[in-house]
């Protein structure tokens, strides 16, 4: 039995789903953030207080 | 206990989140760099298990923090359910899809390294039957919470299955020595020491420190988005 095929196939799946989950987790901060920067909210709340006065 | 309540606050927990997420990055990275040459070139082959050993530094990582992960999870559930904790829904939320796709992995690398061994992807045995409703507890929890248009009410809900559910994972942990199982017995955590050569043991613990490192790294950026993804919320309903 050929054992390269299960080990590479272990290796490889575990790959995809956590190097898949630290891609999304990064993409997911990153559009959050942005969202937070185009409405004035990427500041703390005294900045902004500091700002609108 | 002081620390835990020190990070309660949301604001502190993410200045806590900017000053530790870089360096925690950078540290990941280079242990999951070692830990896979030590993982796949150095560590020798096993005189009965051959080359299939190194899909043990995988399985049993993924394994471990995915039942680590559920009990962080019925830890977070009941601060939620009696302290109100402020941030342990949001945690919760961003804890129970790491640990699903931990599951997930065991699973699959579990199933990878059971057929040269034993034969078979997978049997209905005590341990793989409860490792496998570890996975669909944790499924359960990310829809439950999802479920309500009030997102209080879904958080509680996910943290009373959060904490039934806990009953699950001394059940996974001692399937093995309760009933007669295919899966080998406990062979690290045992009483009379870890009965693994130290040439396979020290990678081993290697590559669990590292997926445990991965595992924090993962929940603390998804709790700091999720904090952000409420601040996006309320602002919309404010609007």
């Amino acid at each position: 039995m050929n054992y390269a095929v299960f080990i590479w196939s272990a290796y490889g799946a575990t790959a995809v789903a956590l190097g898949g989950l630290v891609l999304l987790s990064f993409v997911a901060r990153r559009r959050v953030r942005r969202e937070l920067s185009a409405r004035g909210l990427d500041r703390p709340r005294e900045q902004r207080a500091g700002t609108s006065r | 206990m002081p620390s835990l309540h020190f990070l309660a606050n949301p604001a502190r927990f993410r200045r806590f989140c900017a000053r530790v997420l870089p360096a925690l990055s950078v540290v990941t990275a280079l242990a999951v760099a070692v830990g896979l040459y030590w993982a796949l070139v150095i560590a020798p082959p096993d005189y009965q298990q051959g080359e299939t050993v190194r899909i043990m530094f995988i399985h049993v990582p993924s394994a471990t923090i995915a039942m680590g992960g559920y009990v962080l999870l019925a830890v977070l559930g009941g601060s939620l359910l009696v302290w109100r904790h402020p941030l342990a829904a949001l945690m919760a939320r961003a804890t129970a899809p790491v640990g699903a796709t931990f599951t997930a992995v065991g699973l699959i690398t579990g199933s990878l390294w059971g057929r040269p061994m034993w034969g078979t992807w997978w049997v209905w045995d005590a341990r793989l039957t409860s490792f496998l409703l570890l996975f669909f507890l944790y499924l359960g929890h990310i829809a439950l919470s999802r479920a309500y248009d009030d997102a209080d009410r879904g958080d509680r809900a996910a943290a009373i299955l959060a904490l039934v559910g806990a009953i699950n994972v001394p059940i996974i942990k001692f399937s093995v020595d309760w009933w007669n199982t295919l899966h080998q017995p406990a062979s690290i955590m045992r009483l009379g020491g870890p009965s693994i050569h130290p040439t396979l043991l020290y990678p081993l613990l290697w590559m669990m420190a590292t997926f445990a490192l991965l595992f924090v790294l993962l929940v603390l950026l998804r709790t700091d988005t999720e904090i952000d993804r409420r601040r996006l919320e309320a602002a919309e309903l404010a609007a």
